[in-house]
């Protein structure tokens, strides 16, 4: 007997018991529909980690100024001023897994239209703060190298700025905004930014040359760089590269002996982030844990209903037997009805999972991600179930004594 | 004997062991079947009569003893030749028809060729002639509970044709039906005899025996008599019954 003449002959015993073949499945079905949702739900909050911190900037370190100390009580990041210019360039043309870096200078100021005004962050750059921050100019362009060295009274606005200042959908570029009453010629509009994973919004900003800041908008020194330094890194594992380099180049720089301190921050966002999706691998793991134990439970049934249909069908097997079947064909055929019952509720559970997936993503406003290697893993595994605990079954059913089954009441 | 013996058993023994007791169902058999004999096998419970239709079924295989089926020794033949031949050259019809409930007819019938892949369109037509045979050609997609005893039996034999076997086996296949139907199914033993087919009919029942042209009587695992005799005539009523 082939294989699809096995499969159908299966198909119509099981066919025989519409409900009972449904409830022996459904152990498999809840197994399968649970990992499946569960990777889907994990990997969208995953992707919703990523995508929140690819926001901050991929690849990106945050170099910060260290902490004064003065009479025992240490400074904040950031007080001590140890960042110089010639810092920055140094990183910037001296390390090889460095791609840009940036200076950023920060103050928080009015900001002044024709007609409206709001309170933001004017932050002195330089062009590759956009390329460090992957954030492309949505109108307009942005301001450039030109522009910074000859201290030009241009600004490239954020989203939020622009809103707040010329109202939504408008086109601020050639207009002029004031700072601290000197008047700026807006460049470009940044495009959307969203909102850090904190909750702060990227797009409140104006940015502007960072010389044309030094000079107009917040002096500090003149030699240090009175903020910090973003850095973007290149290559694979970039940022620890990166980061390694940078402080090994900054503390030779500052001439640190081996056993002092750091006098600088380096951040690294990214690690942030892999904590984050650290925390979810393990609630991923111990969801795939409780989805292996019902389908284990869903084995255990399909065993136990096999078992049953071997000893109600004892008669038909002795005939099937009587008739010319061999023990192998009816080993075959209780293997294929197992594996059927499994397989069946796999796809089953498969497309409830999804379902299920599908409904929490638009309820809690997730990407749902859907891998074709779980749904393939998940079958897979459900056929497994269906020969490991058909097997037994089987294996009792082809083992039956002709004479004995057929008299069997 | 002018023809050659499709059957031939050689001194057969068969002994049961259950502990430290031995059964001895068959004490040395020695016998010889012709194509197209209609033989009944009687004898009373314990006598050896269902030990020896196992046997002849190739359903078992002797303690003892030569089995030569079409010339071919069987008792060395391991399960899956043994149910190759059961699926080409037997037929079996069984006292409680032993059809698939939920199954038509037609499905039925068609069962030994699943076991000898033969492709759909032929197994249908075959299955379909075969029930024509037993005159149930307006049957095939009933099942057996829409059937009375009498249909259900003739499906059974249908089944037991299918594969065109040398050798149809039935087991007690009227004690389950009224005499009227008796009569009925004895009638088709008689044609499928005449037609060469060897018919061995296993019954206690003596008015059943005698459509018979041969009866073996057993006893104690023995063969005490082998007589041959006319047979009486079967009244077909084929085909004719008030049954739905």
């Amino acid at each position: 007997m082939n294989w699809l003449m096995t499969l159908r002959v299966a198909l119509r015993a099981l066919g025989r018991n519409k409900l009972r073949s449904f409830l022996t499945g459904l152990g498999v079905v809840i197994g399968v529909a649970a990992v499946i949702a569960m990777v889907a739900i994990g990997d969208g909050a995953k992707a919703r980690v990523e995508q929140t911190f690819a926001s901050i900037g991929s690849n990106m370190l945050i170099v910060l100024n260290g902490s004064s100390q003065g009479g025992g009580a240490m400074g904040g990041a950031g007080s001590l001023p140890s960042l110089t210019w010639d810092d920055l360039k140094a990183i910037q043309t001296e390390l090889s897994a460095v791609r840009e870096a940036a200076p950023v200078l920060r103050a928080g100021s009015q900001v002044m239209s024709e007609d409206a005004n709001w309170n933001t962050s004017i932050q002195g750059t330089t062009p590759d703060f956009l390329r460090v921050r992957s954030w492309p100019v949505a109108v307009g362009a942005e301001f450039s190298q030109t522009d910074v060295d000859g201290g030009m009274k241009v600004a490239v606005l954020g989203q939020t700025v622009v809103d707040k200042l010329y109202g939504p959908n408008a086109n601020p570029v050639g207009q002029v905004i004031r700072v601290k009453n000197i008047p700026f010629s807006v460049v470009g509009v940044l495009s959307k930014k969203g909102q850090s994973p904190f909750g702060q919004d990227f797009d409140d900003v104006v940015l502007v040359p960072v010389s044309t800041f030094q000079q107009k908008i917040s002096g500090g020194l003149k030699n240090f760089v009175a903020g910090q330094i973003v850095v973007s890194s290149r290559g694979q594992d970039g940022n620890a590269r990166a980061q390694q380099q940078v402080r090994g180049l900054l503390r030779d720089r500052h001439r640190l002996t081996v056993d002092a301190d750091d006098d600088f921050q380096i951040r690294n966002p990214s690690e942030i982030a892999s904590a984050q999706q650290e925390g979810t691998k393990t609630l991923t793991t111990l969801l795939m844990a409780i989805a292996a134990v019902s389908l284990l439970v869903g084995g255990i049934g399909i065993m136990n209903i096999m078992l049953v249909s071997v000893t109600e069908r004892t008669r038909e097997i002795g005939v099937r037997m009587a008739v010319g079947a061999r023990a192998r064909d009816i080993q075959l055929q209780f293997l294929v009805e197992a594996l059927t019952l499994s397989v069946a509720g796999g796809l089953i559970g498969v497309a409830t999972g999804l379902g299920i997936a599908g409904w929490l993503a638009s309820a809690f406003g997730w990407s749902m991600l859907v891998r074709p290697d779980v749904i393939m893993l998940a079958v897979g595994f459900s056929g497994l179930v269906g020969v490991g605990f058909g097997f037994y079954p089987a294996l009792k059913a082809s083992r039956l004594d002709p004479i004995t089954a057929l008299r069997f009441e | 004997m002018a023809a050659e013996p499709l059957v031939r058993l050689e001194d057969i023994t068969k002994v049961y062991r259950m502990g430290d007791v031995e059964l001895r169902a068959l004490a040395g058999v020695t016998l010889d079947l012709l194509p197209g004999e209609f033989t009944a096998i009687m004898g009373a419970s314990g006598s050896g009569k269902s030990t020896m239709m196992n046997l002849l079924g190739c359903l078992d295989r002797p303690t003892s003893g030569r089995y030569l089926l079409e010339g071919q020794e069987i008792s060395r033949l391991d399960n899956d030749q043994l149910a190759a031949l059961r699926n080409r050259t037997i037929g079996f019809v069984f006292q409680s028809f032993n059809l698939l409930s939920r199954t038509s007819a037609l499905e039925n019938v068609e069962l030994p060729l699943l076991y000898s892949n033969v492709p759909g369109a032929e197994r249908h037509a075959r299955a379909r002639e075969s029930l024509e045979r037993v005159g149930l050609g307006d049957r095939v997609d009933h099942h057996p509970n829409q059937m009375s005893g009498g249909q259900q039996q003739r499906v059974a034999i249908a089944r037991a044709l299918v594969n065109r076997p040398r050798f149809l086996l039935a087991d007690e296949p009227t004690g389950n039906l009224d005499s009227r139907t008796s009569e009925d199914v004895m009638a088709l033993f008689q044609e499928l005899a005449s037609t060469g087919i060897t018919v061995i009919l296993v019954t206690h029942e003596p008015d059943i025996a005698a459509h018979a042209a041969r009866v073996i009587t057993m006893r104690d695992g023995l063969v005490r008599s082998d007589l041959r005799q006319a047979p009486r005539p079967a009244v077909a009523q084929a085909g004719q019954e008030a049954h739905p």
